[in-house]
């Protein structure tokens, strides 16, 4: 039956073709946003640096934050104890002698050092999250790099630093499957 | 009944044969197909009705059939007889921690998993969304960063796909190297399959525009955590939607109310619950999860990284552990095999430990990345037995054996806790061993 609806259907159709719009029209009700606008949502850090806020923070700074935020639920220094991870361990990783993730470490697994600022950032502390500022978190991060011994004790971190310090295990990875990519 | 073929085979109410299948006691599938051969019930009295009657009690009638019985609730939970089906809690007292709900296998039946029973993991609580204030942003490389209400993207054309997830993590207490005494609920409870429903990704994509150098996209959720993850734009571009709907309800608040990232067949860390906002980038974010969580170790000292695809698994549920067998007879050996690649292709059944085989009858319809439920008719002559499922998919894919699993993935060198998760993607066989007194136990076979 041809109903009002089906002719007005049928004519933008008809309009979609012969202005070439794709016939799979969608509904557009999304409001357009500036990146300004979301600036407060975009917490994303990439591995390269992209994201990383403006700041910096140095190892002595993050001490008394992690002694105030952290240690309660990381253990003293960092080097566990209480119910989260260690954040601080020398362990190697020995797959040999059975695979475990407890093994993993920060030291010895994670590939990047922006992950650190990104996780903190978005996660840290458990029970506040968002609560930092981001000189905070640079400082923490600063932190948690020297402890390890990945950077030096009086080295600041900040957009330009950080994404350059190089992490060991970061070339021992294999993508699974590379052809999801 | 024939007495005398009970050793060889066993006849159904017709009259027809039923050949063994395979070793042990297993039936050709094709008895499964209306032919009217009688089973006891899988757990129940394990022989078929007698037929000596006499004796019987007389039946009367109980006392819910002469009573006007309870009002109609307006949202219908299960019967109080069904309160043993429940999900496990990993964390019942609500500690500053993650916390973990598990599938209650061994007491479900079919392919769908009701929503109450769904799996949850959850790195912060289950945040308290309210929809109406909630919003999605796609932003980053596109031509257009648009924010949705949740309202409106209800005006979205939908789609409804059945799907399962799975925790990378799922089945992680098979690392160890011996065999934990546990339910399929405490081994395999962090996967589950519901139908979804929702808006493509590709949609959405449409109308803020793609600018070719994305190749990623960073999903992230409101909850505390905002948990984030790194997907390829080609899962974005193929199958990826974003649900709000759950089996035909809106999200459960454990599963991502209002809105959740759905990618059929990939890792359930990535289907991003409580999806607030979309970033197209041109590199992965290597966000904590996916750098380090989901980083499988290998034996060689390296390590997976975006390992993404959940690959072909089975198990049975029923006969599994905890469960007893009451007495030699006829019983149907029944469970679940998925694969994140697409369709279940067949799944054969052992009952002596991988030493024969014989093919499952699958239930239909069998849909790509989703559950599908395999059966077989099984005599247990009352005999030790191990009872093995193995699962191809569509691609060609196999269930690795155990062996051939810990050859290439390594395993534990003492038991870890069965919360524990010693490492992720774990999809060999699992093996139920059934002794002479009826105990099914986990056994590596």
């Amino acid at each position: 039956m041809f109903t009002p609806k089906r002719a007005i259907l049928t004519a933008s159709l008809l309009l979609a073709m012969t202005t070439g719009v794709s016939l799979a029209e969608t509904p557009n009700l999304g409001k357009p946003i500036d990146e300004t606008a979301i600036a407060a949502w975009d917490i994303s850090i990439l591995p390269d640096g992209t994201g990383l806020p403006k700041g910096s923070g140095t190892p002595a700074q993050g001490v008394a934050i992690f002694a105030e935020k952290c240690a309660a639920c990381h253990g003293d220094n960092g080097k566990g104890g209480g119910v989260a991870a260690a954040l601080v361990d020398d362990r190697q990783l020995a797959p040999f002698a059975g695979i475990s993730a407890a093994q993993k470490t920060i030291k010895n697994f994670w590939p990047y050092s922006t992950t650190i600022f990104d996780f903190i950032r978005r996660a840290m502390p458990f029970n506040e999250p968002r609560s930092l500022t981001d000189n905070e978190v640079y400082a923490l991060t600063a932190y948690i790099l020297s402890e390890n011994k990945l950077i030096g004790a009086s080295d600041t971190m900040d957009a330009q630093t950080l994404p350059k310090v190089k992490m060991p295990n970061r070339d021992n990875f294999i993508i699974r499957f590379p052809d999801h990519i | 009944m024939a007495k005398k073929d009970r050793n060889a085979k066993d006849r159904n109410a017709r009259g027809q044969t039923l050949e063994a299948a395979a070793g042990n006691g297993l039936i050709d599938r094709r008895a499964l197909l209306g032919r009217g051969m009688v089973f006891a019930g899988a757990m129940g009295a394990g022989v078929g009705p007698s037929s000596a009657a006499a004796g019987a009690e007389p039946l009367a009638d109980d006392p819910w059939s002469l009573e006007f019985g309870d009002p109609t609730p307006r949202y219908q939970v299960p019967s109080k007889f069904e309160a043993k089906v429940a999900r496990t809690l990993s964390n019942p007292n609500h500690e500053p921690r993650n916390s973990h709900s598990r599938t209650p296998h061994h007491l479900l039946e079919g392919t769908t998993t009701p929503n109450g029973l769904h799996f949850t993991i959850n790195h912060g609580g289950v945040p308290n969304i309210d929809p109406d204030k909630h919003r999605l942003v796609i932003h980053g490389l596109v031509k257009r960063p648009l924010e949705f209400t949740f309202e409106t993207l209800l005006r979205y054309p939908m789609i409804s796909r059945v799907s399962f997830v799975e925790c990378g993590g799922n089945s992680a207490p098979m690392f160890s190297p011996e065999p934990l005494q546990e339910s399929v609920q405490a081994l395999h409870g962090l996967a589950s399959c519901a139908e979804w429903t929702g808006v493509k990704l590709s949609t959405l994509l449409e109308e803020t525009g793609i600018d070719p150098r994305a190749k990623w996209f960073i999903a992230e959720g409101a909850d505390s955590p905002h948990v984030s993850r790194s997907v390829p734009m080609k899962k974005a571009l193929d199958d990826a939607m974003i649900a709000f709907y759950q089996n035909g309800e809106r999200l459960m608040p454990g599963n991502g109310y209002p809105m959740r990232l759905l990618l059929p067949g990939y890792e359930g860390n990535m289907n991003v619950k409580f999806l607030r906002r979309i970033k197209l980038v041109e590199q992965p974010g290597m966000s904590m999860y996916e750098s380090r969580t989901y980083a499988p170790i290998l034996p060689n000292g390296k390590a997976y990284q975006f390992y993404f695809l959940q690959e072909v698994k089975s198990f049975i549920t029923s006969p599994s552990h905890g469960l007893t067998l009451k007495g030699p007879g006829l019983y149907e050996i029944s469970g679940i095999a998925y694969s994140g690649t697409g369709r279940i292709e067949k799944v054969m059944v052992s009952a002596d430990g991988g030493q024969s085989w014989a093919q499952a009858a699958l239930q239909e319809p069998v849909l790509s990345k989703a559950f599908t439920r395999f059966r077989m008719p099984w005599r247990w002559n009352g005999g030790p037995a191990t009872l093995q499922s193995r699962a191809w998919d569509e691609a060609g894919n196999v269930q690795p054996t155990r062996a051939e699993f810990v050859a290439a993935r390594g395993e534990l060198v003492k038991p870890a806790p069965v919360l524990a998760f010693p490492n992720q993607h774990y999809n060999s066989i699992t093996s139920w061993g059934v002794g002479s007194n009826g105990e099914v136990k986990h056994v590596y076979a």
